[in-house]
């Protein structure tokens, strides 16, 4: 292609995300844009094409990103090139959201025509306009009995300020509107800037690892153009690959001569792992390298920490390698060998938030084949010591004595909630629960309202959305921002099961709240825990000092007792059920204990 | 083969606990359920058995001629060598039924007692009494038919540790040759189940029933009844042959509707309904429902679960004898493990319970599935 053709080629290119709260439609959009342009047979649509992972599908969220090329003939006879570019859809991944919409020039912003914005859309959208985006309005599900759409149209112009005759009337389902939709792409985002001849900008994305052809990253080119053989070097490491691939997804992936401004697709190079293509970071020539990077990468830290044991010891090595797996895949996982008393070796892990932990967990048992024990999360504290130095804590069972400790931070979050009216009682009893600071409260529509509180994380991970959730009959939305550490007056529960620490179960807790919840918590562990074979006592003790104990009565009998007219098989049955059972659980000194009751710490306000 | 178990699935009243194959035997086609099971008896070898265990339901719900008409058959195509049992209800067991199991050679009688109490006899639903108890061991007496077992239970709905006291006295007065003490399991699909769903009931915790076990245990020892097995208990040389036929892990026949063989490779069962149990011998010729082969595994597994139930245990010379290679190739990781937490104990080449064990003997069979 001669620079002309580039040009011209980049004249026509739309690229743009699609911005939508869980369930209001954004899936089923993509998949009628890609119906009603020439992207995919018919024949190899799957429902909901975007969202590929097992765990994406079953959770109705995307993870992982996806970009995909779509061809479309427009009413004014030329044909465009649309990227469509995937955005997970969980707070977790924020970070990887922005960059995706760092990669686009506009956003189709999808509200469902009955439930109005949620709190997450809300925050997207703001990440949109910081990237400039151009928005288009589209209020979707139009055709549901319990549709409004002029008011969320109206909502849509008092929070965001899209003019409500702006807003597209949609229903992705019925296919209502979506030629519309197609067309206002083309009039309203903008065509992708950038120079061709200039030395080459590309934009990652999204990495994931195939362990074919190593990682493969997603990429948006800026300026310049890159091609099969092109030496290139990731801006922020430092690193330097040989291309072996660049292509485009239509979904499939499909092997392109070369990548130029505007386009956007995939390069591979033989690289080993993610964390050597890290999202955000900018890809530039090798020999004629750009003078400076994109703005906006940053290194993902992780905000959240557990601990994660095999059930059976002897597979430790196993969990190294399926950690070690994942993390070619998931820069952001991070691990680091630890020992725990109580569960033996094990890693500390950590992740951006609790999605991304739940998932993580539950690739290991599910892919790995695994049984995990995992400790309640835990944030990062920040503590100062009598001797002047100051050290990071992220589990609870290294917190420093109370007397070698001057003072402790904790990471704080600005939480975003938004919910109707009726409910905000109930969402500020919660969040002053979970020792919360109100900030503000602004009245989106006549119903619905934005309340505003900064709450320190650990709370956040301590069972808030579910409690949230069920406070609010499923209505309220969330999202939050860390703004960094404060002081709190922290101390360290330790949990002793006959009479010996057990590690893994240690937690902190505010001061204010020590007592109710030591006592909580062995009345719960009691409830989990399985009578053994004696009587089992439990104690929650801060320092030296016990907060309360209860006991966990001996076990009395356990035999089959009849035997069946001979029924062996049955009887065999019911030991291998409660064999099943059992493996759920890790023996800490004598004492067996469940899964649950390393969690039994998140859930304590159940009852 | 050496044993053969006979299912008759009648009875005149459904206790509220029992989840065996039974029904209740008002217009129910007991003749043709003869006839089948007949046929069905037919088809195995003519042979000599050691044990014969007819079991139900009930047995002695049969009329006389029905008992006679059973009896006369199975007695001409089998010769039993050592035991014959019959369970029977108390109350059921009249000179006239006596007499005919009598005349066929039936030489124990399992009793079903359940409890001296009749109040207790009442929320277990069954149709005898008290006195009951006592006449129809006075029957057996009578007639010299002195191998008998009580079958009892424990841990019922309202029991105390003084209803065990009654039927220890009692075990005492009559000097039974054998017993059999269950504590009451709640199976599903029983009339107990559905009540304690609905909390109308309840019945002790685990804690409560293994004080109890051990006062059954110590009570019946003192008694000069000791434990053989889990839960049964007998006189010198009267140890029942035929449930250690299970527990041993040998072959048996199993006759009648529902009832499970096992071949020593594979374990099988018939068909439990009973009008299907008739249409398909009548019509099929077979009424085995499902033949599953065992695995090495499975065989290992079953020996160790099975045998640890008896107190003397598994014989590791037995072991070795029938699968060819010594229990440690298999066990010896958990054998270490449970005798170091002191749930096994190995002496004199057999491997069995502890005293602690036995409380907890699932936990401890269940280490041993592959």
């Amino acid at each position: 292609m001669n620079n002309m053709e580039r040009l011209k080629r980049q004249e026509n290119i739309r690229n743009f995300s699609i911005i939508a709260h869980i369930d209001h439609g954004k899936s089923s959009l993509a998949d009628r844009l890609l119906e009603n342009t020439r992207s995919v047979e018919g024949r190899d649509m799957k429902a909901q094409l975007l969202d590929s992972m097992d765990i994406e599908r079953e959770r109705g969220i995307t993870i992982k990103l996806n970009a995909v090329r779509l061809k479309y003939t427009a009413e004014d006879g030329e044909e465009y090139t649309f990227h469509l570019i995937d955005t997970p859809g969980h707070v977790d991944f924020s970070y990887e959201v922005s960059r995706s919409l760092a990669a686009c020039e506009g956003a189709v912003l999808v509200v469902d025509a009955a439930q109005g914005i949620e709190a997450q859309t809300l925050a997207n959208v703001y990440l949109a306009l910081d990237n400039d985006l151009e928005l288009i309005p589209v209020v979707n599900k139009i055709d549901l009995p319990a549709a409004d759409p002029d008011r969320v149209g109206a909502e849509i112009e008092d929070v965001i300020g899209l003019p409500k005759e702006d807003s597209i009337h949609a229903s992705a389902k019925a296919n209502i509107g979506i030629e519309e939709i197609l067309e206002r792409i083309v009039k309203d985002v903008p065509a992708p800037a950038g120079d061709p001849e200039a030395p080459l900008k590309a934009l990652i994305f999204d990495s994931v690892f195939d362990p074919y052809r190593g990682v493969i990253s997603s990429i948006r080119i800026m300026d310049g153009a890159v091609k099969a053989g092109d030496k290139i070097r990731m801006m922020a490491t430092g690193k330097e690959f040989e291309v072996s691939e660049v292509g485009i997804n239509t979904p499939k992936q499909l092997a392109v001569d070369e990548l130029t401004v505007g386009d956007v697709g995939y390069i591979s190079a033989s690289i080993k792992r993610v964390g050597d293509s890290l999202v955000g970071d900018t890809i530039t020539g090798a020999d004629n390298p750009a003078e400076a990077p994109l703005q906006g990468y940053k290194k993902m830290n992780p905000m959240v920490f557990c601990g994660m044991y095999p059930i059976d010891s002897a597979k430790y090595n196993d969990l190294r390698e399926a950690l070690e797996k994942l993390e070619l895949n998931d820069s952001s996982l991070q691990y680091e060998p630890e020992t725990s008393q109580a569960l033996g070796f094990g890693f500390r892990t950590g992740f951006l938030g609790l999605l991304h932990m739940e998932i993580v967990q539950e690739r290991i048992e599910r892919e790995f084949g695994i049984d995990l024990i995992a400790t309640a999360p835990s944030v990062i504290y920040s503590v100062d010591l009598t001797d002047g130095t100051t050290i990071s804590v992220d589990n609870p069972a290294q917190m420093p004595d109370p007397q070698k400790t001057e003072r402790i931070q904790e990471p704080y979050v600005k939480a975003q909630i938004m919910v109707p009216n009726d409910y905000v009682g109930a969402v500020m009893e919660l969040c002053q629960k979970k020792r919360g600071n109100f900030m503000t409260m602004d009245y989106l529509d006549d119903v619905r309202v934005n309340i505003i509180y900064e709450i320190p994380l650990s709370e956040i991970v301590f069972d808030f959305f579910d409690q949230l959730k069920s406070n609010t009959k499923g209505y309220a939305s969330l999202d939050y921002d860390l703004i960094g550490y404060k002081e709190s007056k922290l101390v360290k529960m330790d949990i002793l099961l006959n009479s010996e620490k057990v590690d893994a179960l240690s937690f902190i807790v505010h001061k204010d709240f020590a007592y109710d919840r030591g006592k909580a918590i062995v009345e719960k562990l009691k409830k989990i825990i399985p009578r053994q074979q004696f009587e089992v006592p439990i104690q929650a003790a801060i320092g030296q000092k016990i907060v309360s104990r209860t006991n966990i009565k001996s076990m009395g009998k356990n035999v089959l007792s009849k035997c069946y007219g001979g029924d062996i098989t049955r009887k065999k049955k019911l030991l291998e059920k409660q064999k099943e059972g059992k493996k759920k659980m890790k023996a800490v000194g004598s004492v067996e204990i469940p899964q649950e009751a390393f969690l039994a710490v998140l859930k304590m306000d159940d009852d | 083969m050496d044993s053969m178990y006979v299912h008759i699935p009648f009875c005149n009243r459904i206790c509220t606990y029992c989840d065996f194959n039974k029904v209740l035997i008002k217009n129910q086609p007991v003749d043709e359920y003869i006839d089948a099971l007949i046929k069905e008896l037919g088809q195995y070898d003519k042979q000599h058995l050691k044990t014969i265990y007819v079991g139900g339901g009930t047995p002695t719900a049969l009329t006389v001629s029905q008992l006679d008409r059973l009896l006369k058959f199975m007695t001409e195509h089998f010769t039993v060598t050592d035991e014959f049992t019959f369970e029977a209800n108390p109350d059921e067991l009249t000179t006239e039924k006596l007499d005919v199991l009598n005349h066929y050679g039936v030489n124990r009688v399992s009793l079903g007692v359940q409890t001296f109490n009749n109040d207790l006899l009442k929320v277990l639903g069954r149709t005898h009494n008290f006195d009951d108890i006592f006449k129809s061991v006075n029957h057996l007496e009578k007639i010299g038919l002195t191998n008998y077992s009580l079958d009892l239970m424990y841990n019922l709905p309202g029991e105390t540790f003084d209803d065990i006291d009654m039927s220890l006295k009692y075990v005492k007065e009559l000097q039974p040759k054998h017993i059999s003490w269950y504590s009451l399991i709640i199976e599903p699909h029983t009339v107990f189940y559905n009540k304690i769903r609905q909390g109308t009931m309840s019945i002790a915790g685990s804690l409560e029933e293994g004080e109890k076990y051990d006062k059954v245990i110590a009570g019946l020892d003192a008694l000069g009844y000791p434990q053989y097995e889990i839960s049964n208990f007998a006189k010198s040389e009267y140890e029942s042959m035929h449930n250690k036929t299970y527990w041993l892990n040998e072959p048996y026949i199993g006759a009648g509707a529902g009832s499970h063989g096992y071949t020593g490779s594979a374990r099988y069962y018939n068909i439990k309904p009973v009008t299907h149990y008739i249409n398909n011998m009548n019509e099929q010729g077979s009424v085995v429902k499902e033949q599953l082969e065992l695995t090495k595994n499975d065989q290992y597994e079953e020996e160790m679960f099975l045998g640890l139930r008896l107190n003397k245990g598994v014989s590791e010379v037995r072991f070795n004898e029938k699968y060819g290679l010594p229990v440690d190739a298999v066990y010896g990781d958990v054998l270490k493990k449970l005798t170091e937490k002191n749930l096994l104990k190995r002496k004199a080449g057999h491997i069995y319970l502890t005293e602690a064990g036995r409380m907890i003997g699932n936990d401890v069979f269940m280490e041993f599935l592959l």
